[in-house]
């Protein structure tokens, strides 16, 4: 596993242009030429955008879900929880077409511009997201003493008041969790990506792919290791609050 | 504070009853112990007064108020639960103010008043700490000045003594109950732990099956049980089945030949306590009967006995050692007489 993502690291500082073993030296000219590149930064600021959205998105999804899943007594839980984790099952592929053709679908009777734009890929990205939202969330619910929750009813607050004032508060670490994770999943996504950008308009991983159409050097990377940095940092920030092994 | 009503309060689950047909009048400032085994539906019984089940039939009332469908957050009840619910993200002060917060009183009122109920269980030097920072004992206190502090008018107790070592638990219980008498408070505590229940009681009910099965003092229940449950769950007892066959005499089916002091006719069982049997010296009384020493336990205060009488029963008799004897008096396997007086008989139905 991480033999690959070691040797796009060392790949990154090679001198010579086309790929070749042993390197004829080392150069940090690869980063610098990835600023010089329009779609790379373009394709970064994209993806940046799109992840925090996602991620606000998954949020909104996955808060009330989790507190529907585990507090409720809906009799149809078990129904409602498979759907919500259904986007983990289907393969992004799929996914990522059928969302195309409902886009299509939905412009063509509503007139609104789905297809290729920011609201589209938006929501496709808030759909992945969902499932880790749901599930980060709902572990970290499942462990409140419901009695904490009692207590403060006991003490004159109401639903409403308790869930913000209580709940909320107490499972803030996998609500944050879920957040990181939502942004990792979004941001590092192709597949989904593929069928929902416009042309000029594409996120990070659309970038690199394309590049790697027409020229294989170190560029692409330099591009994967800031990609690879980013994502392992909110890895490694997202453990810190919730254990991921417990819950992936 | 106000006094508690509850009128034929009944609760099942899915047709299943967990409580049934509860009456129970709670007087202003009395200290009701709701005693019995784990099941019995004393839990529910408690969660149903602070509004958390919904009654299935029957009303309950504070005083003159009606409150079976109020919410919780509406019935001003303090409750301390079993495992103290602090609310672990705020600290010692905010956990006690929490409730005058959600009654929006001002500022100064809330500082003041959490101040207090935090001198009143001694937790001042620790209102910065979190509740984690805390011992078992201290938490428990926080608890309390967390239902104290909102001026309840019924404290409720959840087994509030269970997660604490025996020594400490002691102590609290007589906190809490000196607590109790000074502030008047109508306070109803849910315990299956006899001695705890008795040590602090002003009335004890009894429940089995989700029913009551008896209500009063420690004394009347003890001295007076209204059946073989009560008897059995409110300390040790020695049961014998049989009839009555005339004027204060039982006869029980192993073949003992009883005098008792009462004539009540149906009655089919004999209770005797343990304390009330002599060993020894039998010295004419009105039942004495021998039999073999079959096991004994010496517990400093008192010693215990296990004598099997020649009837084939094993009677359970307990003697306070008044004398500090360096030996055992009565040998495992020695010949002995035990007694009792007529009215050390307590006739169950």
């Amino acid at each position: 596993m991480l033999l690959p993502i070691f040797f796009v690291c060392w790949l990154s500082f090679f001198k010579n242009e086309i790929l070749s073993f042993p390197p004829e030296g080392y150069t940090l000219r690869w980063f610098k030429a990835l600023w010089l590149q329009p779609q790379f930064a373009g394709g970064f600021v994209t993806s940046l955008e799109v992840a925090l959205l996602a991620m606000l998105g998954g949020l909104a999804v996955g808060i009330p879900a989790s507190l529907a899943l585990v507090r409720s007594q809906l009799p149809l839980r078990e129904t409602l929880n498979t759907l919500l984790l259904s986007p983990l099952v289907v393969p992004g592929i799929v996914i990522g077409t059928s969302l195309y053709f409902f886009l299509i679908d939905v412009e063509i009777a509503t007139d609104w511009p789905l297809t290729g734009s920011m609201a589209g890929l938006v929501f496709g990205h808030v759909l992945i997201t969902i499932p880790w939202t749901v599930r980060l969330i709902a572990a970290n619910l499942v462990g409140v003493d419901r009695a904490i929750e009692e207590a403060a009813m006991n003490l004159g607050a109401d639903r409403w008041r308790t869930l913000l004032k209580v709940t909320l508060p107490v499972i803030r670490p996998g609500v944050v969790a879920a957040a990181l994770f939502s942004f990792v999943v979004s941001f590092g996504n192709l597949e989904l990506s593929l069928f929902l950008v416009s042309p000029g308009d594409t996120t990070l991983p659309i970038a690199i792919l394309q590049y790697l159409e027409w020229k294989i050097d170190p560029t692409i990377a330099a591009v994967s290791l800031i990609q690879i940095a980013i994502i392992a940092a909110a890895m490694i920030l997202t453990n810190r609050f919730v254990r991921l092994s417990q819950v992936v | 504070m106000s006094s508690v009503s509850l009128q034929s309060v009944s609760k099942s689950y899915g047709g299943h009853p967990a409580v049934s047909d509860f009456t129970l009048e709670i007087a202003q400032g009395e200290f009701l112990v709701l005693l019995g085994p784990s099941g019995c539906g004393k839990t529910t019984t408690l969660r149903m007064i602070a509004g958390f089940v919904e009654p299935t039939s029957g009303r309950i009332l504070f005083g003159n108020r009606d409150v079976t469908d109020l919410p919780p957050y509406r019935r001003n009840t303090g409750l301390v639960f079993q495992g103290y619910a602090l609310f672990p993200h705020l600290s010692v002060t905010e956990n006690v103010a929490f409730g005058l917060h959600m009654r929006k009183l001002d500022r100064a009122d809330i500082e003041r008043r959490t101040q207090e109920a935090l001198r009143m269980v001694q937790l001042e030097a620790l209102a910065e700490r979190m509740p984690r920072q805390l011992s078992g004992g201290q938490q428990q206190r926080v608890a309390l000045a967390r239902a104290l502090v909102i001026e309840p008018e019924i404290l409720l107790l959840d087994e509030p003594l269970s997660n604490l070592d025996a020594k400490l638990r002691e102590e609290v219980r007589v906190e809490i109950r000196q607590l109790q008498r000074r502030l008047g408070l109508t306070t109803v505590m849910v315990t299956h732990d006899q001695e705890e229940a008795l040590s602090v009681a002003d009335r004890l009910a009894v429940m089995s099956n989700g029913a009551i099965q008896q209500i009063g003092t420690q004394r009347e229940l003890y001295n007076a049980p209204a059946n073989q449950f009560v008897a059995g769950f409110i300390g040790r007892t020695n049961f014998f089945a049989g009839v009555m066959t005339g004027p204060r005499r039982f006869r029980t089916e192993s073949g003992l030949d009883v005098a008792v002091a009462t004539s009540a006719a149906p009655e089919r069982l004999l209770a005797i306590r343990p304390e009330r049997v002599r060993l020894g010296n039998a010295n004419g009384a009105a039942n004495s009967f021998v039999g073999t020493i079959e096991f004994v336990s010496y517990l400093g205060a008192n010693t215990e006995y296990v004598v099997r009488l020649a009837s084939g029963d094993a009677v359970m008799v307990e003697v306070h050692n008044d004398r500090a004897e360096s030996t055992e008096p009565f040998a495992v396997g020695s010949q002995i007489q035990v007694a009792w007086d007529p009215d050390a008989c307590q006739l169950i139905t």
